[in-house]
């Protein structure tokens, strides 16, 4: 499928609308960056976020049934 | 008239990818850390009724819109609609349920008795919402939920269940300026990891002339596998979670049956709910009750556009052939195991993982979407390669480059997370913080939200851009009917009186009676049919004379 892509568009018999009807996704982020760099940073911010008091915090969230 | 050009637009869409009328259903996990014996059903009628208050502010009108329960046979209307202008009169309504909104249970029972954890009014207490955007925003039981409009394609998928949290949020904000109550979180999840599970459903409108026996067969073997692209992930293995661990469907451990109708016990992983919505010897809609609510959108992307696509291949009649030993067995399998090389057994005597069965689906659909053209990247139907390519791609990752996956995949990037916080602090899986991460990684609240936190590092991937997504907060698909049920919302709101899937009921100053305007085509009642009605009138009187044909005769469409 990715070698389609790079092929030239073949001229139609049909009229070819000049403009391209939607905008063609974004590719996946070429600095996909899950690495480990930035891990501890991201760790950090997020121990400023967490609720206080995990335990108690979790164990109160009690839900009643659903679909 | 001179709107109405040629045949209807929009009628049909292109047969054999990923183009579909689909929607999404989420209940949110709903908590008032502050009030935790709280009575739920109460705290999530607050939630409807705060954003009734916002929308209040933002338009005039439409904020309390009735749900419509009737469902009577219609009049069909050549532009896109039909019309029954005789049946109902104001009596009829009132034995619709009852609607009572928090205010007026307060003023009843007291602002105190509401903090209770009361049995007896929770019973009779139903909100309901119509949005602008022609969502429905109602009270389920014990949880909020968001019923997003009907769209055509996994893209708008995505956008207009995400708008849904923004309407989440906007309550959550509102009822948090608000000094009388307590602050409520709501969570995009669907366990409270306390054996107590809640759905996230998705809907599929299918000819009825398929086979039901076509589509268990043609899905089953799907959705055990395709939670390895769009589970949510989920500390703890076990309804109760008593097992520690990280398993990669929140739904899976509560799913015991293959088909069936219930969907609040004895799950099945195929539901058989019949409610079309629609014209109901034309048109099945599948309720599909076994995903995970997603926050990732790329998660969320393929989670409507690969089933949209498989459902394509099983009306085709190419689905793959294969028959998973003990589909619920081998659901819980694939979802403890996150290695994603637990093998199955088929029928026919392979083994094969969840991943060899999505390369299957996926070489299936490739295949018939080229035959049929719709995947073509420049001539298809515009959404069917991009499902294929990312498809592809993230099955691809999640075999090679789990790293790359996490961007996109949300129980990878949950799971890579929480191997973050054990390897740097060495917590065990049982560790409350463990379960404080996994819960907190879908409290829509940006600033709190722990998936929103990677989101804003560019730690996860988008598909629809931030500006897409609140625009459809307030504006309604235009491709389908859910245009016309939105702008009448926000056109007319004050003029309606109730509404539903498939009608819309209006309450006009000079008519007799109500007037009831059924919408049973999910394609038409779209822009291009009734965009220039709702821009030429500005009162719902002269807009229902033209639609209903007062005075007039009925344009041909």
């Amino acid at each position: 499928m990715a070698g389609q892509e790079q092929q030239q568009p073949q001229s139609r018999d049909s009229q070819v609308e000049d403009d391209i009807p939607e905008a063609p996704p974004a590719p996946p982020e070429a600095q996909a960056s899950a690495s480990t760099e930035g891990v501890d940073d991201l760790l950090d911010e997020i121990d400023g976020v967490l609720e206080s008091n995990a335990e108690e915090f979790v164990r109160a969230f009690v839900q009643k049934g659903g679909q | 008239m001179t709107d109405a050009k040629g045949p209807a637009a929009g009628e049909s869409l292109p047969v054999g990818g990923a183009m579909r009328v689909m929607g999404a259903e989420t209940e949110y996990g709903i908590h008032a850390p502050s009030a935790p014996s709280a009575n739920a059903t109460m705290m999530s009628a607050r939630v409807v009724q705060a954003y009734a208050q916002v929308t209040r502010q933002r338009a005039a009108g439409g904020a309390e819109t009735r749900w419509d329960y009737t469902d009577e046979e219609p009049l069909h209307d050549a532009r896109g609609w039909t019309v029954d202008r005789g049946a109902a009169h104001p009596s009829q309504l009132t034995d619709q349920p009852p609607v009572l909104d928090a205010e007026a249970v307060a003023l009843a029972y007291g602002r105190e008795e509401l903090e209770l954890d009361g049995q007896d009014e929770s019973g009779t207490l139903l909100m309901n919402m119509v949005l602008g955007n022609g969502a429905r925003l109602y009270v389920d039981h014990a949880h909020p939920e968001y019923s997003s409009p009907e769209v055509t394609n996994p893209r708008d998928a995505v956008a207009w269940d995400a708008a849904g949290d923004l309407v989440g949020l906007a309550a959550v904000r509102r009822l948090a300026a608000d000094p009388a109550l307590p602050p409520v979180n709501l969570y995009k999840n669907n366990t409270d990891n306390k054996s107590v599970s809640y759905g996230s459903h998705e809907n599929y409108l299918m000819p009825r002339s398929v086979p039901f026996g076509d589509i268990v067969r043609g899905l089953t073997p799907f959705f055990v596998s395709r939670q390895v692209v769009c589970g949510a992930g989920r500390l703890g293995i076990g309804q109760d979670s008593s097992t520690p661990g990280f398993q990669v469907s929140q739904r899976a451990d509560f799913f015991e049956a293959e088909v069936g109708l219930e969907t609040t016990i004895r799950r099945p992983i195929i539901n058989t709910r019949d409610e079309p919505h629609s014209t109901a010897d034309k048109y099945r809609r599948l309720h599909v009750i076994i995903g995970d609510a997603n926050l990732s959108q790329v998660s969320n992307y393929l989670k409507f556009g690969t089933t949209a696509m498989v459902l394509s291949l099983i009306e085709a009649g190419l689905a793959p052939k294969i028959e998973v030993y003990e589909p619920v067995a081998a659901l819980k399998t694939v979802s403890h195991d996150t290695s994603l090389t637990a093998k199955l057994r088929l029928l026919d005597g392979r083994r094969v993982t969840a991943l060899d069965i999505q390369w299957m689906y996926h070489e299936a659909a490739a295949k018939l979407a080229q035959d049929t053209g719709v995947g073509d990247a420049l001539d298809g139907d515009g959404h069917t390669h991009d499902v294929l390519e990312r498809w592809a791609s993230v099955l691809t990752q999640l075999d090679t480059d789990r790293a790359s996956a996490a961007t996109s995949v949300e129980w990878l990037a949950k799971l890579t997370l929480l191997d973050g916080y054990r390897q740097r602090d060495g917590l065990e899986w049982n560790d409350a913080r463990l379960g404080l991460v996994d819960l907190q990684w879908a409290d829509i609240r940006p600033e709190k939200g722990l998936y929103y936190r990677l989101l804003s590092r560019n730690r996860m991937q988008r598909v629809v851009e931030d500006a897409a997504i609140a625009a459809a907060v307030t504006e309604p698909p235009a491709d389908t009917r859910a245009f016309f049920r939105g702008k009448c919302i926000s056109s007319f709101g004050k003029d309606v009186v109730g509404a539903s899937w498939d009608s819309v009921i209006f309450d006009v100053p000079g008519y007799g009676r109500l007037q009831r305007v059924p919408t049973r085509e999910p394609l038409r009642g779209t822009k291009a049919l009734t965009g220039a009605l709702f821009e030429r009138y500005r009162e719902a009187g002269p807009f229902l004379g033209e639609l209903l044909g007062h005075n007039s005769t009925p344009p041909a469409a």
